[in-house]
């Protein structure tokens, strides 16, 4: 029920942070999040951050996701 | 985009449809619920459906905020921006909703009613801090995913001492909803999708009791159609397994316990309200929160007196059992006919995310298919 | 006459009473910009012959909010979306005549940026602002400025261009990235600030239209996708012509920041206004030579096949995912808004 997009955070300003979605940039708080860094990942959520991605768990599917697609190329 | 195109992968999905394709029982049918509105415009948006064997049927679950808000809500808060000099502030999903008497937002707008919309509850304190002298309202809505949003606009309106900001809150809570609809029965349930965002915010563990009461497998599922499909062929693994736990797909996201800073913050501003009322669920304890007296300052039911206002729904809606998972939409009489997209007479249909919207579209093409 | 006072001037009720104030306004602004012949004679109406064929009218008001937006402003959308209208029928457009209402207390340093900006439009698009009237409602009784643009063209014996035309098996191409426009407005209003290098794709179209006519006469509907977007523009087609159609999401060009900002907005690129696009029916036959000749141009640059027309007698319009699953691209019900659910 909740749209969240993931975003890269590009600048880091106080509570605030400004992210890039594919070019498009917005300000959003960060009021919701311990750390953050440039260059991470987030959910982005009416204006908040919400979490953070992991990206090695992001690329764990990701990797399960590849090998089915070969296992399935060769059957 | 990252991490949302990488998810959105055709190959991968036909490759782990066949899997659930040589997995399923042939002998029984499989029926879940995908709690979260957002997977239910998911699931029609990506056609998953057509991927998946005929024997797994989806029940749209009742995650959508805007789906379950009392038309009674809706109408207190077009009364106080009516009768008071007040600017409303509101997300642009409550604008077209029923609120009884073929009233809306968006006709009270129309009326001359000074009702915004706006993006996040930061719009809501700017507008605040922008107009001095007159008071602004933020309608807040939503799950536990939009509850921290509003409670850190609380809080800074209170370090600012923004007098002129107050909240009309009608946050709700995902588990005690979950435990509704698994108690009643009716919907006959054997595993469930768990929300993804709300999950980021509550961690995996809030469902714990969910699964354990009612013998049902729940797996959190990401926002994406691979998330929703991988998960679907973790429910029936579990569901085959006879296994009844919750499971974690949506892992880049989501932990055991959520994301601490923002529950903190909630807990701060909010308390459980002790009675609420669902549209479609009835009046459920413990279900909601309202604002703590130490922000009473910021809560728009006590400042304004805001009037509870029973609403009843329009006759032969039964928007109730659809977000119950006890009926389909196409099983309304108005559906289709009475209520469409262009003049609903229900919240389901209102709402992108509300199954009978989400139907409305997709039956009539699975209908068209049919006669070909 | 006294001049006006442009640089810290507004409007006042007095401009639109048809007296001295209403003539230095005419003179000064708009026939000192619009600058033709027809219009420099000073009469209520504008008389000239017109070439041979049918004649085509049509007629557009623009109110949009806000009145400047990046790659554009409501003078030249004005200009290119009437521009734009009367070439959908395969028409050379010829005259554009322009109504303003305009609000008490609007600033006419902003008026004038307005008036220049639809001079340069119709200047480039060869299609004079011959005729016009202005009228001044008090203030709050307007947003600024409104526009009405009518405009009128030619249409060559020969062509037939019209919504209803379209026949199963004929090809449907899009002339370029959808949805910059919309985003283009969004991102400048108030409460959705986004900052983004889309610019709205305003443009008059006639050129290109020009070109496609010449190379395929059999062109059977033209029509450009603005209020609503593609989804309703095929939607309206399909009713019209009474026929199905079947698009791949994969063809849609459409560009990655505009993707973004759907995503973020929770928007539909479908539903989103373009004013620089078009929608192009055409027989099998003369797809490739089409396609050709509109990616030489650069309106067309982008152009792309994104589907095909098919007997269906509910009229539906369905996608191919790029997932592999089909979806009805269904008629809009009411504004599309952002949504955080």
């Amino acid at each position: 029920m909740c749209l969240a997009v993931p975003a890269r955070v590009i600048e880091l300003s106080g509570d605030t942070a400004i992210v890039d979605l594919d070019g498009i940039r917005k300000e959003t708080s960060t009021l919701l999040l311990d750390e953050v860094a440039v260059g991470d990942y987030v959910l982005i959520h009416v204006g908040y951050a919400l979490e953070r991605i992991d990206p090695l768990e992001a690329a764990k599917i990701l990797a399960l996701f590849a090998e089915l697609r070969a296992q399935d190329a060769e059957s | 985009m990252k991490y949302v195109d990488e998810f959105r992968d055709g190959d991968t999905a036909r490759a782990l449809a066949k899997v659930i394709h040589a997995e399923v029982n042939p002998e029984r049918d499989y029926r879940l619920m995908e709690f979260c509105g957002g997977h239910t415009h998911a699931i029609f948006r990506f056609g998953i459906v057509d991927l998946m064997p005929k024997n797994i049927h989806f029940i749209h679950g009742p995650g959508c905020p805007v789906c379950v808000l009392p038309a009674g809500r809706i109408e207190a808060a077009i009364r106080l921006v009516e009768e008071q000099d007040v600017i409303l502030c509101t997300y642009a999903d409550l604008m077209r909703v029923p609120a009884g008497k073929r009233d809306s937002l968006q006709k009270a707008k129309a009326r001359g009613a000074d009702i915004r919309m706006i993006y996040s509850s930061s719009d809501a304190l700017a507008l605040a801090r922008d107009n001095p002298e007159k008071q602004v309202v933020f309608f807040a809505i939503g799950f536990e995913t939009t509850t921290p949003p509003t409670a850190a606009a609380i809080k800074i309106a209170q370090a600012e001492g923004l007098g002129n900001f107050s909240v009309f809150c009608n946050h709700v809570e995902t588990p005690p909803a979950m435990m509704t609809i698994l108690t009643s029965g009716d919907a006959k349930i054997d595993g469930i999708l768990g929300p993804s965002h709300v999950s980021t915010i509550i961690g995996s563990r809030a469902y714990a009791e969910c699964c354990d009461k009612y013998h049902v497998p729940l797996v959190i599922a990401g926002f994406e159609p691979l998330d929703v499909i991988q998960s679907v062929l973790m429910l029936v693994r579990q569901i085959n397994a006879g296994q009844a736990v919750v499971e974690n797909q949506y892992t880049r996201a989501v932990s055991e316990t959520g994301n601490e800073k923002a529950k903190a913050l909630m807990n701060d501003v909010f308390e459980q309200r002790a009675l609420f009322e669902w549209r479609g669920l009835g009046v459920l304890p413990d279900s909601a929160v309202q604002i703590r007296s130490q922000f009473s300052d910021f809560d728009a039911e006590k400042r304004f007196a805001m009037p509870e206002i029973a609403t009843a729904d329009i006759k032969g809606c039964i928007c109730p059992a659809v977000l119950r998972g006890m009926n389909n939409p196409d099983e309304c009489k108005l559906f289709g006919t009475a209520c469409t997209p262009e003049d609903p007479k229900g919240a389901c249909m209102v709402s992108s995310e509300g199954a009978c919207a989400a139907y409305y579209s997709y039956g009539r093409y699975k209908a068209a298919e049919a006669r070909t | 006459m006294s001049k006006l006072d442009i640089k810290n001037g507004v409007i006042e009720m007095g401009h639109g009473s048809g007296g001295r104030t209403s003539a230095s306004l005419i003179d000064e602004l708009f026939v000192r910009h619009f600058n033709n012949a027809l219009l420099d004679q000073g009469n209520d109406q504008a008389a000239f012959s017109v070439p041979a064929g049918r004649m085509v009218i049509s007629t557009d008001g623009h109110v949009i909010t806000p009145l400047f937006f990046p790659g554009g402003d409501i003078g030249s959308l004005s200009v290119h979306g009437t521009v734009n209208d009367v070439a959908m029928s395969g028409a050379k457009p010829l005259y554009l005549s322009a109504s303003f209402i305009l609000e008490e207390g609007f600033p006419l340093a902003e008026l004038e940026r307005i008036v220049i900006s639809m001079a340069k439009a119709s200047k480039d698009a060869d299609v004079p602002v011959v005729t016009g009237d202005t009228k001044v409602v008090e203030r709050g009784k307007g947003d600024g400025v409104f526009i009405t643009t009518t405009g009128i063209g030619i249409v060559p014996d020969g062509i037939n261009i019209s919504g209803d035309r379209a026949e199963p098996d004929d090809v449907i191409i899009v002339s370029g990235s959808i949805g910059d426009h919309g985003i283009a407005i969004l991102s400048s209003r108030e409460g959705l600030q986004f900052a983004t290098t889309i610019e709205s794709d305003s443009a008059a179209l006639h050129g290109l239209v020009a070109d496609m006519v010449a190379v395929a006469p059999d062109i059977r509907c033209l029509r450009d996708p603005t209020r609503g977007g593609l989804a309703t523009t095929l939607n309206e087609l399909a009713r019209q012509s009474k026929v199905g159609m079947r698009i791949q999401e994969t063809a849609i060009p459409i560009k990655a920041e505009v993707k973004g900002a759907c995503e973020l907005l929770g928007l539909d690129p479908l539903y989103i206004a373009n004013e620089g696009k078009l929608v192009c029916i055409v027989p099998t036959k003369d797809t490739e030579q089409l396609l050709a000749v509109m990616q030489k141009h650069p309106l067309g640059q982008a152009a792309a096949i994104i589907g095909t027309v098919c007997e269906d007698a509910q009229h539906m319009v369905i996608m191919e995912t790029a997932f592999g699953g089909n979806r009805v691209v269904d008629w809009l019900a009411g504004e599309q808004l952002p949504r955080i659910c």
